[in-house]
């Protein structure tokens, strides 16, 4: 499906003026930076040989890079594709953002696929397009095709000095027909591919230069702060704008609405001159407001005691083999426990802000951090009934994502405010906005159930419990129906666990009215958690080694790959001194397998954390150094979503307003890294959060291996844990 | 409103402002130096790290009526002449930045770091910048290059 969009189709031969112009049109040079981050400018007109390549007459290359980039490398890692097989370097191009338009097709940075999904298809379109440059080439000199190669830019014949620039080509092979099937290159010729190129965007990220959301600048515009429902879904019954109204910048004060993706919210917003001044109005608002009974429902407490209660009973059966309950009724060795992970935040640390303009003709324009252009087009269209014609959308950089920019509720309120005020808004985010607010990554439970035999696991049984974003979100789960987004990935046939007994997985949705969405890695951090944790638990219980026991119940070589590399590289087997441990696991999501080994040590009543290492089989890659920042990346968030954070709601009030009170790891926690990439020429996997499931469980198990003291319970107090246990 | 008159990467900005808003959003939305950033407002994240008279200090706690004129004010767009610092030179060759939005902050306490402690250990590393937040999980790089800095600089 995806491919048939991306594969350049018969087109004419179109003249676009260069789309680089957006940014100057307005007349504001620093627009467009983000947007050009290599400072080039085509001098020629530039000629669309597919929606992703530009080339212009002055030889100008331009790609567009169709997933924004919040850090994960996709403004680097996408052109690549393209680069690759267009026989251009990095260095010679211009990249440009999507801008959410349909030719470009899905644009959504998010689920880990943006080098997975585009890996062929931008191949491809790098290769057609070489493909026409060597026969406008051809043609011109009068020869076959095959007498002519591309590099660098440039076509040569064979065994001659002659040679043409793709700018001077690029009009002729616009008129060739499209090749729908251009052969690609053999990977051993790779020169971007699979090596390790630096980052061409970083210069602008150490000198301040990068433009994130947060720094547009549009010309008359004004600042919104909004005070939201401190209880998130509250409505305003009425509000005293009067001191607000006296600081000065403050130019109103008006009722305004919240489109979640589910239901509608509700606040008030202090227009400004400038953000501080809108801010401070905002902290003179007196507003009241209607509860009613949202201090019962937004309690973290009553939602886990109904997960644990679910525990109590049988789930929906996602799937079932072998009638594991009445095998595991009939065991002599088994085990029972439930596994809780907490609801988390977000926090990047570029607060959720967006730039609009609703004009009075009913075009829109739209500057935003978002992880989907493409989305945000088409939701605000909806949302403001326009025409998606109507409407540009500017995709800034992302000061951090993690999920929540894919989440537009501050796009539409700047929307909301700007068709108010009728001038140009830029809405941001406090942090005690985006703390209190939501969505957060739900608190799961996992309820689990395995019995043994003669030294093995043979029966699994993994109830996950909690609220559904399916559900919730988008409202696509009946109540009689497990939730396949989450089960999927518990399936054996993804797991690879082989069990000789039998296994189950099933699942109870327990609602809860606190707003939940995408956080990285979604779901595979819960339920990774019980998991690992409890495959370790039926380990000893067999009076096996963790290791040995997972190697047991695997028959798919890249996971035992895997396993082993990771056993050789952390020297797993060799003996550690007395007060240390090391924990193993391994989990698969987004198309790729990372192990994780930690380990730890006792230190007074707690322990600290030494070392981690992780190996990921992520198939093929772009960029090897790219695989292991982003791994990186996924422990330092799996640590804090391990022993920091945990999000709670006390009757109707969000327990945490600020970096202060909801923490995440710092510099001086960092253990030890290493990372480990298995190199197989495999489909390509993402490499975005596949590194962060395995991380926690990898703990727990390490503390287990130090301590004796098994946890099940996250978050984990990692200096005192004689509270638990 | 009142004006002011402050020094920021040697120059003098003369603005009339609110006198309790914080520095970050006067170098910001006045005067047009958005290498700073905002990430709390409480000094709990680092993202808005300035110096202020060669110490590492956090802008959204600076009103503006706190800040003699006389003080000197640096930013991340004043740390550079015509060739990169060598913190920057050292953030480039380890590929530290992920999203970058820290980094502002992050190097701005690395620089300050190095001029009281032209070779510091990881625990004076921890010490010094254990209140720039990095959401994105940079920090095994940043305290390699931190130690890359001091080496370039030491050779320079
Ligand atoms: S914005 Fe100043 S420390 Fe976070
Ligand atoms: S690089 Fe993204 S927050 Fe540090």
């Amino acid at each position: 499906m995806v491919k048939d969009k991306f594969i350049p189709g018969r087109r004419s031969f179109i003249k676009t003026t260069c789309l680089v112009g957006m940014g100057l049109a307005i007349g504001i040079d620093s627009l467009a930076r983000p947007f050009n981050i290599f400072h080039k400018n085509a001098a020629g007109v530039d000629v669309e040989l597919s929606p992703f390549i530009l080339i212009a007459t002055d030889g100008t290359v331009t790609i567009v890079n169709p997933r924004p980039d919040m850090g994960q490398g996709t403004l680097q890692s996408i052109p690549s594709l393209i680069a690759e097989e267009l026989e251009v370097e990095l260095s010679q191009v211009k990249i440009i953002q999507s801008d959410g338009k349909s030719k470009y097709g899905s644009q959504t940075s998010g689920g880990s696929t943006s080098v997975r999904q585009l890996w062929t298809p931008l191949r491809k379109a790098g290769a057609a397009v070489k493909e026409m440059l060597i026969k406008a080439a051809a043609n011109r000199w009068g020869v076959a095709d095959d007498k002519c190669y591309a590099e660098n830019a440039r076509i040569f014949m064979k065994g001659t000095d002659k040679s043409l620039g793709y700018g001077q080509l690029a009009e002729d092979a616009s008129k060739l027909e499209v090749p729908l099937n251009p052969s690609l290159k053999d990977p051993k010729d790779f020169k971007i591919i699979g090596k390790n190129l630096k980052k061409l965007d970083i210069p602008e990220r150490v000198t301040g230069k990068a433009v994130y959301g947060l720094d547009i600048d549009v010309p008359g515009m004004v600042y919104a702060s909004i005070l939201h429902s401190p209880m998130i879904f509250g409505k305003v019954v009425s509000f005293d704008a009067a001191a607000a109204m006296k600081i000065s910048g403050v130019q109103s004060v008006m009722k305004c609405e919240r489109k979640m993706i589910h239901r509608m919210a509700e606040g008030v917003a202090v227009i400004a001159s400038s953000w501080w001044a809108a801010d401070k109005g905002r902290r003179a608002l007196n507003v009241k407001w209607d509860n009613g009974g949202l201090d019962k429902t937004l309690h973290t407490e009553t939602y886990f005691k109904a997960c644990y209660d679910a525990a109590r009973k049988s789930g929906i059966n996602f799937e079932e083999h072998h009638d594991f309950q009445t095998k595991f009724n009939g065991a002599k060795l088994k085990l029972e426990v439930n596994y809780e992970t907490p609801f988390l935040s977000h926090v990047p640390v570029e607060p959720e802000n967006a730039t609009v303009v609703v004009n009075d003709d009913g075009s829109v324009e739209i500057w935003a951090p978002v992880q989907g252009p493409a989305e945000t087009l088409n939701e605000v269209a909806d949302y403001l009934n326009v025409s998606p014609e109507k409407i540009k959308v500017n995709a800034t950089l992302l000061g951090g994502s993690y999920g929540r920019k894919a989440y537009i509720d501050y796009v539409k309120e700047a929307c909301f405010i700007s068709k108010a005020v009728k001038k140009p808004v830029k809405v941001i985010w406090s942090r005690e906005d985006d703390i209190g607010q939501g969505p957060y990554r739900p608190g799961m439970l996992s309820h689990m159930q395995g019995f043994v035999k003669d030294g093995r696991i043979t029966g699994f049984h993994h109830h996950a419990i909690g609220e559904s974003i399916l559900g919730q979100v988008f409202k696509g789960l009946s109540d009689d129906e497990a939730d396949g987004t989450i089960c999927e990935e518990l399936s054996t046939r993804n797991s690879k666990y082989q069990f000789a007994g039998a296994e189950k997985i099933s699942w109870t949705n327990v609602k809860t009215e606190i707003p939940i969405m995408w956080w990285r890695s979604v779901n595979a951090a819960n339920f990774a958690w019980g998991q690992e944790c409890f495959i370790d638990e039926l380990a000893h219980l067999a009076g096996k080694d963790p290791v040995d026991a997972r190697m047991d119940l695997l028959n798919d070589e890249r996971y035992k790959k895997v396993l082993q590399v990771l056993v050789e590289k952390s020297h797993y087997r060799e003996k550690l001194t007395a007060g240390r441990g090391k924990g193993i696991s391994l989990f698969s999501s987004f198309g790729s397998i990372c192990g994780c080994c930690m380990t730890v040590s006792k230190v007074n009543t707690g322990i600290k954390i030494e070392k981690v290492v992780a190996v990921m089989d992520c198939g093929q890659f772009v960029s090897p150094d790219m695989v292991k920042a982003q791994t990186e990346g996924n422990i330092v968030m799996g640590i804090s979503a391990a022993i920091k954070g945990g999000i709670i709601w006390k009757n109707g009030v969000c327990q945490h307003s600020n970096f202060n009170n909801y923490h995440v790891l710092r510099l001086s926690e960092m253990p030890e890294l290493e990372i480990h990439i298995i190199e197989n020429g495999e489909a390509p996997g993402g490499v975005g959060e596949a590194g962060l499931p395995p991380v926690a469980p990898a703990l727990g198990n390490a503390i287990f291996a130090a301590t004796g003291v098994r946890l099940r319970n996250l978050p984990i107090d990692i200096n005192n844990l004689s509270m638990v246990g | 409103m009142a004006k002011y008159i402050i020094t920021v990467n040697r120059k003098e900005y003369t603005i009339d402002v609110d006198p309790d808003i914080p520095l970050v959003w006067v170098l910001r939305d006045y005067l047009g130096l958005k290498g700073t950033k905002f990430g709390c407002g409480i000094a709990s994240c680092g993202a808005c790290t300035v110096h202020f008279n060669g110490n590492p200090a956090r802008s959204c706690q600076l009103p503006i009526s706190s800040i003699p004129r006389n003080a000197k004010i640096v930013t991340i767009e004043g740390i550079s002449g015509v060739t990169l610092h060598p913190v920057q030179e050292a953030w480039i060759e380890i590929q530290v930045p992920q999203c970058g939005y820290c980094q502002s902050g992050q190097i701005m306490s690395a620089v300050a770091l190095l001029k009281k402690n032209p070779n510091p250990t990881d625990e004076h590393i921890n010490a010094a910048l254990n209140g720039n937040i990095c959401r994105c999980g940079t920090y095994d790089r940043i305290r390699k290059a931190i130690h890359k800095a001091a080496q370039i600089e030491s050779s320079n």
